[in-house]
């Protein structure tokens, strides 16, 4: 898929005008800018602005892109998003109501226009799809679908029942007119646990049956609340989907793994492992490896971005990293096995090395293929040019 | 059909209009509704069906018995953490595996903390906008606004400027035309009671709310790593103390206790000067409404939890009282065996499930599931749209469970029936002085609004109960003693060829349960029955309706265009669909039946 062609596009959202909301009412001419919105709740400039390098800073740009926020913000409509829900738990939006920076009530108020959810909204029944049908039709190819769960294909998708028909119809309803598809969550990316081995009802990932949008994973059981909203506010902000590796993860936060930022992994490198739980290394903070820590082979952002306003993640918590953002994760042993792809190990050299004098047993792999972790590293992005 | 009589006292008759409520939002998962309205819109004949399958228990057939719990939380992520302690409790009950007064203490904290946060959540997100009206809340005026939170509590965001700012919030936003999540809700309803000033009160502690739930799920974090989805441990739980030495930093240290510790406070502070006083305010107006009572009046039921003491499996030891009221006899509580096969049945009569004898019952530990999906003849529309269900037959993806053949009841309103009943002051008192305040008899509590209110006096005993026992984990520490986890048998060597156990919670909507069978090291059967699986059961062999159901008979609708009564009584509930529809089978060998047609 050619990068431009997922670019998100709109037409000239400045010129977009709505004359009637869905009751029939007649409203201001032009749709409200984000700046709009934060003008009128009382917000003035120099907050605004404040806000915007705030927003910058978060999304770990540089103070140079300040400039580009505060245009986008007070320039364009709030972009509508229909979040649908599949076979799921609903942790995806229990984890989005989490998000610190921005608040949920802010992105949901002022950002983006969620005019449907159904585990949020108002409206139900018919009245909630009419809100459906609203949508698609006033902003066609303009609005974004945001999709929690995934659709099981067996049973003719009756495992999972909308409306008296199957999720799956809807889904590729609502997909047909939007600009992008956010994959929420491990369910929409890879299938998750309902797809675990060996998956009854035959749940399936978005991007195997949307096959003609462009479809942003964003995978984690569930992903991390900030980066949520990094990635939705980073699309409305720059008007284009964020740049993604060749699985369709976005880069910025699922191009590193857990291992390689871990604050523990000074004592992987050192050779210094919790052996039981609650032994004195545990309560030292030692490394989890030989406790089945999975950080090792998992991209994800919890040991940069951590948890719930950066109070921890499971690693500093005393548990291994699982690896819920990886696909699979759910097939690959007990969660308490230790990792044996070492292949997979260590994106810097340098420290591979260090960990392989220390670590002995865990380092020989790790030496083995030190040089083919580069290779591949190098490989993966050219890749990921021709396929992004 | 016309009119029948159902065992447990209800006259259905499926003769007037139907209306159908699909999907029904504002709750877990994915539920449809319908109902058959006289001609005086009162609701004669009410079908919930649960409109999902996930299948998870054949997932774990030859998994590791530790890692259910991370399976199994994925059952839901609303109550996260619930489930997975109930599967490290089953699991330890097999095995006989003794844990740490630690971690049991720090177990309750996390518990705990989701009771509260969840209920908190669920009447601001999910249910207060079935008795507040949004677009009334424009009409408010700030300054009477302020006078009336001022008159309820002593919270301190109530000033004037504050509602002017919340009003003109409001406003700007309803004028840009984009309503987003309140695009075409039922604004101006006749059913909504409330004055305008105190819609906007809600309003405001509607994203009030929406800003604090966060902050009370970071105690997960701290213990668990995460929130949704925080880790557990078969034998305690993962986190490590250190309070004195080198390398506390990555445990559980003074910092961490204190984080905890101050959030706990302001929990309480939020429930009591926000939540409880919104309650109250909003069932004032709401007083003459009390309709939707359905099973609660007859029969409930409660496991027990919150165990003070490790290992302690006597009832005594459980903060949440247990036992089972039939027949509406408050004056006879009885106790509930999770184990004797004689008590807890499933039947699959009117569920897309197929038993070897359709009307039998069967055990969680002899269960069975294969899902069949078909529909009855009197069903409108066709396999892939359906229009109108048809209940002689099967129409739901939840099965129906009995205990001693009677459909139960389940939730924070049965939890406080069976305190209330019992006589236990932390239930009664609380229940008591709240109906006196409204000038309401005890009969009001079996209700829709009793429902809702049980709700938001349980988040307050649990907020207490969490100071409690963060309090009793500073206190353990400080007599020396700081193991979180028991690893003797850990390793499954340790463990007998063949063992079965059950763990038991109260969820936060209503009593969980998990029963596991454990042969070579590996899980060979592993069963779950929910809250939602007891109170959104559809009917057994015997006629009897489910919780849902019952609630939701003779209540009239204002508009029939605008069911709003029919989502208050099952928002009540809260109800939560992901968790309901599991139910495995023994084997799994009914995979190769489920057809792709």
């Amino acid at each position: 898929m050619n990068r431009h062609a997922g670019r998100f596009d709109r037409t000239s959202p400045v010129s977009m005008t709505i004359n009637k909301d869905s009751r029939g009412k007649i409203m201001s001419e032009r749709p409200d800018s984000f700046y709009d919105v934060m003008r009128r709740q009382g917000i003035s400039r120099r907050s605004f602005l404040k806000y915007c390098s705030l927003t910058a800073s978060s999304l770990a740009l540089g103070p140079q892109f300040v400039g580009n926020i505060v245009h986008a913000m007070e320039t364009k409509p709030r972009t509508p998003v229909l979040w649908l829900h599949g076979l799921e738990c609903t942790c995806c939006s229990e984890s989005f109501i989490r998000s610190a920076h921005p608040l949920a009530k802010d992105v949901v108020l002022s950002m983006l226009s969620l005019d449907y959810d159904d585990t949020l909204m108002a409206a139900a029944g018919f009245q909630a799809e009419a809100v459906m049908e609203d949508t698609i039709r006033k902003y066609k190819g303009r609005y974004i679908l945001a999709v929690e769960g995934n659709p099981p294909l067996n049973e003719d998708g009756m495992f999972c029942i909308v409306g008296g028909k199957p999720f799956v119809e809807k889904l590729r309803y609502a997909a047909k007119d939007c600009a992008a598809v956010i994959a929420w969550g491990s369910c929409a990316s890879w299938g998750c646990v309902q797809a675990a081995k060996p998956n009854p009802t035959k749940a399936t990932p978005v991007h195997k049956v949307i096959l003609d949008k462009p479809v942003i994973k964003v995978p984690g059981c569930p992903p991390i609340a900030e980066v949520m909203t990094a990635v939705i506010t980073y699309m409305l902000t720059f008007d284009k989907l964020p740049d993604l590796d060749s699985q369709g993860r976005p880069k910025m936060f699922y191009g590193q793994r857990i291992h390689d930022k871990c604050y523990r992994r000074p004592h992987f490198d050192a050779g210094q492992f919790v052996e039981h739980w609650d032994d004195d290394a545990a309560r030292k903070g030692y490394c989890l490896y030989k406790m089945g820590c999975k950080g090792p082979t998992t991209y994800n952002a919890c040991s940069t971005v951590k948890w719930n306003d950066g109070v921890s993640f499971p690693i500093q918590s005393g548990h291994g990293c699982i690896g819920c953002s990886e696909e699979s994760f759910w097939d690959k042993g007990s969660f308490y096995d230790r990792v044996t792809e070492l292949n997979v190990f260590g994106v810097e050299a340098n420290a591979d090395k260090i960990g392989i004098v220390a670590a002995g047993a865990v380092g020989a792999g790790i030496a083995a293929h030190a040089a083919a972790s580069a290779i591949r590293h190098k490989n993966k992005e050219t890749k990921s040019k021709e396929n992004v | 059909m016309t009119a029948t009589q159902t065992p447990n006292g209800f006259a259905l008759d499926n003769s007037g209009k139907r209306i159908v409520v699909d999907p029904v939002t504002r709750i877990e998962g994915h539920m449809r509704c319908e109902v058959n309205l006289d001609e005086n819109n009162v609701i004669r004949n009410a079908v919930s069906s649960g409109t999902m399958w996930r299948g998870l228990e054949v997932i774990l057939k030859g998994r590791d018995p530790r890692d259910a719990w991370a399976f199994t939380e994925r059952i839901c992520g609303v109550c996260t953490g619930t489930h997975a302690l109930t599967s490290v409790r089953a699991v330890e009950d097999a095995l006989n595996i003794q844990i740490p007064e630690n971690a049991n203490t720090i177990r309750n904290i996390m518990q705990l903390t989701l009771q509260a946060q969840d209920h908190l959540v669920h009447f601001y997100h999910l249910h207060a906008l079935d008795w507040v009206d949004v677009v009334s809340a424009l009409k408010a005026d700030p300054k009477a606004t302020s006078e009336l939170a001022q008159s309820i509590s002593p919270w301190g965001k109530s000033s004037p400027g504050y509602f002017l700012d919340i009003s003109s919030r409001l406003k700007k936003f309803v004028e840009s035309g984009q309503l987003g999540p309140f695009a075409n809700g039922y604004w101006g309803s006749p059913a909504y009671k409330l004055p305008p000033e105190a819609n906007l009160m809600a309003v405001a502690h509607y994203l009030e709310a929406l800003d604090f739930q966060k902050e009370m799920v970071k105690i997960h974090t701290v213990y668990g790593g995460k929130n949704p989805h925080p880790n557990w441990l078969v034998g305690g739980v993962p986190c490590a103390i250190n309070v004195d030495g080198v390398g506390a930093v990555g445990a559980v240290n003074m910092e961490r206790l204190n984080l905890v510790s101050s959030i706990i406070d302001r929990t309480i502070e939020f429930i009591e000067q926000v939540y409880l006083p919104d309650l109250k305010a909003i069932a004032t107006f709401y007083k003459d409404w009390l309709h939707g009572g359905g099973l609660s009046g007859k029969n409930v039921m409660s496991y027990g939890d919150i165990p003070e003491y490790a290992n302690d499996r006597s009832l005594k030891n459980l903060l949440l009282p247990h036992g089972a009221i039939i027949n509406g006899n408050l004056n006879e509580i009885h106790d509930v065996d999770l184990k004797d096969v004689e008590q807890i049945q499933e039947f699959v009569t009117h569920s897309w499930y197929r038993y070897d004898n359709e009307n039998a019952g069967l055990h969680p530990f002899q269960g069975v599931t294969e899902p069949r999906f078909e529909l009855g003849s009197k069903t409108k529309g066709t396999r892939t749209n359906i229009e109108n269900l048809d209940e002689s037959a099967k129409y739901s993806w939840i099965k129906a469970p009995r205990w001693r053949g009677h459909a139960m009841e389940v939730g924070p309103l049965a939890r406080y029936i069976i305190g209330y009943a019992k006589g236990i002051p932390d239930f009664k008192e609380p229940v008591d002085k709240l109906l006196t305040d409204l000038g309401l008899p005890v009969s009001a509590l079996f209700s829709t609004l009793g429902r809702t209110a049980a709700r938001g006096l349980e988040a307050q005993y649990c907020a207490h109960l969490m100071k409690h026992f963060q309090d009793k984990l500073v206190a353990t520490i400080k007599s020396g003693d700081l193991s979180t986890a028991n690893t003797t048998k850990w390793e499954p060597a340790t463990w007998p060829k063949e063992a079965r156990g059950v763990g038991t919670t109260e969820a936060p909507r209503g009593a969980l349960g998990h029963w596991v069978v454990i042969k070579d090291g590996k899980i060979d059967n592993y069963q779950c029955i929910v809250p939602t699986t007891w109170n959104g059961s559809p009917r057994d062999p015997q006629g009897n309706i489910g919780a849902f159901e019952a609630a939701l008979m003779n209540t009239q609708v204002a508009n029939a265009e605008q069911p709003l009564e029919i989502l208050r009584t099952l928002h009540s509930f809260d109800p939560c669909l992901a968790c309901s529809t599991h139910i495995m089978d023994k084997d799994g060998k009914e995979l190769t039946r489920v057809k792709v047609l």
